[in-house]
């Protein structure tokens, strides 16, 4: 599980995250959704300390801020929003990199480390793949392949920073589909932020709604999704409509 | 198959704008002046074009060169791999390097204004060796062989290992593909001390000691003022003290050379002396200027090689390797450490050879391929040969005068870059 209390960033005068806390239960899916700016990327950033903080984070009871950075590393896999992938690497290389933290300073990757991210490329159906560079992969591949780093770390909670801004609407279900049942085979706690509101309705189990650095409110999708809550942070045309299946679809209005 | 937005980021090594980088690179070719000193530490100033952590869209717009990812992953997914596209193992690479630099050690050692013959050298090598055959040698012969050939070309060797061993760490560890060794102020450093030395009418026995110390005090101070400016940024520490360390390099680089500079204006009648070690060279090699690096050179490439796996992870950027466990800020010291140790060493004995640092990393990244495991190594090697085979050159085209390494290895060079340069940007249309 992973915990954080009180936690405070500021950049410069700004302050992007204003006494935050909240927690992600072990194999639980906590959604953070909120407008532009509302601080979801710092958050997740102090979550794995790349940015200084006020407050304490616990991952599984131990305080992240004694942890080393392998020590964290082994805790906490985090997939950014825009990876940088260079593009002459090839695929097994760069999901090796996802070993880094149990690999000593001075060693190499030992034939354990190669099973590991051999399994998880076969798992994400890019083991045909392994020996391409990463400018020969689509963006639905090049996702998946971030996500298969991430989980070369091993850790047991899995940060990810819109995970599917990048893919077409069949892609996002997909991937998000793939992170499901990745977190229940695996036993993963999933904190992501989530710009697309319908389909964080589908598959967080909490969700957590930011407004300029603050906690709007945090709670089961039903709860959160909420028209007029929504259309006061997201705008006006902001719209919830309940489908015949039961999931709830977020649309905006044009409001001329 | 879907195509890659152009949120996903692409290119783990910078690409800095080309117009500039290639001016700032040409730098070191030219020394037209004598104040020359600094520019091979110009090539520092394009390392500070896009880090490309920058945000994507100004990317795309501002920096032509920079979309070179996007438009790999926007051209048709190739079912198989293309051929060129493996990383080769890491053994064959070191063992061709390896065999290169054999062959030019030997050209090195036989080849020389003096004509020996190859039994000739043959057997003055021999003289040397344990339980030798009785050979007659003149001891003439055995003295070109053994004190002005072997420890010229074993000198080359150290120097060219670590100029282009740090030039490749560096291209690493600052994540840009224009870095070299003299990127933090070693240059500049360097030639203060040398200066220093020369107009003070100091011992010439002093002139290694104070190159090396002005070089390495400047990448000290280099990195002081760089990192602790660093701290002050509170978003992505790591990232920030990239740029600040580059930025406080140009700022120290500036500095010593106006001074330097200055020196110089002020003690015209040594202008030759102070230009001739800036151009740099191993002409007055021996043995022990070979004894005196060696302790440097092998310490700072046994930690530049210890790094080789961690420099491959710093390709996905500061940020990401640090999400991986990798202390960057640590990382970044200890490398820029050993560089400095051994580039240090190497400008102390032979001046500042200009353009190993950034020729022979390129050579080999576009043979070998970009993972610095194969990278680092075969550099360090083929620096060796490249800068042996210099010397030869050096030493025959106008024999008995010598012509500067500094001209020669900027001859060979500057072409040499540019076709880097233009198969580097002609692959990125490919693909």
């Amino acid at each position: 599980m992973i915990g954080f209390t009180e936690l405070t960033v500021s950049y410069g005068h700004t302050r992007a995250l204003d006494a935050v806390s909240g927690a992600a239960a072990d194999g639980e899916w906590l959604g953070v959704i909120g407008p532009n700016g509302a601080g979801k990327t710092t958050l997740l950033n102090a979550l794995v300390r790349l940015v200084t903080y006020d407050g304490t984070v616990t991952v599984c009871g131990q305080p992240a801020g004694r942890l080393s950075r392998r020590e964290l590393a082994r805790l906490i896999a985090y997939v950014p929003q825009r990876p940088l992938l260079p593009p002459d690497m090839t695929v097994s290389d760069y999901v090796l990199l996802g070993r880094t933290a149990h690999i000593g300073y001075f060693g190499f990757e030992t034939g354990t480390d190669r099973r590991i991210c051999a399994d998880i490329l076969e798992r994400l159906d890019l083991a045909a793949m392994s020996r391409r560079t990463l400018r020969a992969m689509s963006g639905g591949e090049l996702q998946r392949l971030v996500l298969a780093r991430a989980l070369a770390q091993e850790a047991p909670v899995l940060l990810l920073d819109e995970p599917t801004s990048a893919l077409d609407l069949g892609r996002r279900m997909e991937a998000l589909e793939l992170v499901d049942d990745l977190r229940r085979e695996r036993g993963l706690t999933v904190l992501s932020a989530i710009h697309d509101l319908t389909l964080a309705g589908q598959f967080a189990d909490r969700l957590m709604l930011l407004a300029a650095g603050q906690i709007v409110v945090t709670g089961p999708p039903a709860t959160v999704l909420d028209g007029s809550l929504l259309a006061r942070h997201f705008g006006a045309g902001i719209q919830v409509l309940a489908t015949d299946t039961g999931d709830l679809a977020i649309i905006s209005r044009r409001l001329r | 198959m879907t195509t890659a937005s152009p949120a996903w980021r692409a290119g783990g090594d910078g690409h800095p704008a080309r117009g500039h980088a290639i001016q700032a690179a040409l730098g070191p070719a030219a020394p037209a002046t004598a104040s020359a000193a600094a520019s091979p530490s110009a090539a520092g100033h394009a390392g500070l074009a896009p880090d490309n952590q920058a945000e994507p869209l100004i990317r795309q717009s501002a920096d032509g060169a920079a979309p070179a990812g996007q438009r790999a992953a926007d051209g048709p997914p190739s079912p198989v791999a293309r051929p060129g596209q493996r990383t080769p193992r890491v053994a064959t690479p070191i063992l061709l390097a390896s065999l290169v630099l054999l062959i030019a050690v030997i050209v090195g050692v036989a080849v020389g204004p003096a004509g020996l013959t190859l039994p000739q050298v043959a057997a003055a090598l021999a003289t040397k060796l344990p339980w030798h055959p009785h050979v007659a040698v003149s001891p003439l012969n055995a003295a070109i062989v053994w004190e002005l050939r072997m420890p010229r070309v074993v000198l080359g060797v150290l120097v060219g290992c670590m100029l282009a061993g740090g030039g490749a760490a560096y291209q690493g560890i600052f994540r840009n593909p224009l870095a070299d060794p003299y990127l933090l102020g070693v240059a500049a450093g360097g030639g203060l001390g040398a200066t220093i030395v020369v107009v003070s009418g100091g011992s010439q026995a002093l002139l290694p000691l104070a190159a090396f110390v002005g070089a390495a005090g400047a990448v000290t101070l280099t990195y002081l003022l760089g990192s602790s400016s660093g701290q002050a940024g509170e978003s992505e520490a790591a990232r920030s003290g990239t740029g600040s360390i580059l930025l406080a390099g140009i700022a120290v680089a500036a500095l010593l050379t106006a001074v330097q500079t200055y020196l110089q204006e002020q003690h015209t009648a040594t202008l030759a002396t102070v230009y001739s070690w800036i151009l740099g060279g191993l002409s007055a090699a021996t043995w022990s200027d070979v004894w005196l690096i060696l302790p440097y050179v092998a310490v700072s490439a046994v930690a530049l090689l210890v790094h080789r796996r961690l420099l491959d992870v710093l390709r996905v950027g500061e940020t990401e390797a640090t999400s991986l466990g990798v202390n960057v800020r640590r990382l970044r010291l200890l490398v820029v450490m050993a560089a400095t140790l051994g580039v240090s060493a190497a400008v102390a004995v032979s001046g500042l050879i200009g353009f190993v640092g950034i020729i022979v990393p390129h050579a080999v990244r576009l043979t070998v391929g970009p993972s610095y495991r194969t990278l680092l190594p075969v550099s360090m090697i083929g620096g060796a040969a490249f800068l042996v085979l210099a010397d030869v050159a050096a030493r025959t085209v106008q024999a008995p005068d010598e012509v500067p390494i500094g001209v020669i290895t900027a001859l060979a060079g500057a072409p040499f870059f540019l076709f880097v340069l233009r198969s580097r940007r002609a692959r990125q249309d490919l693909s």
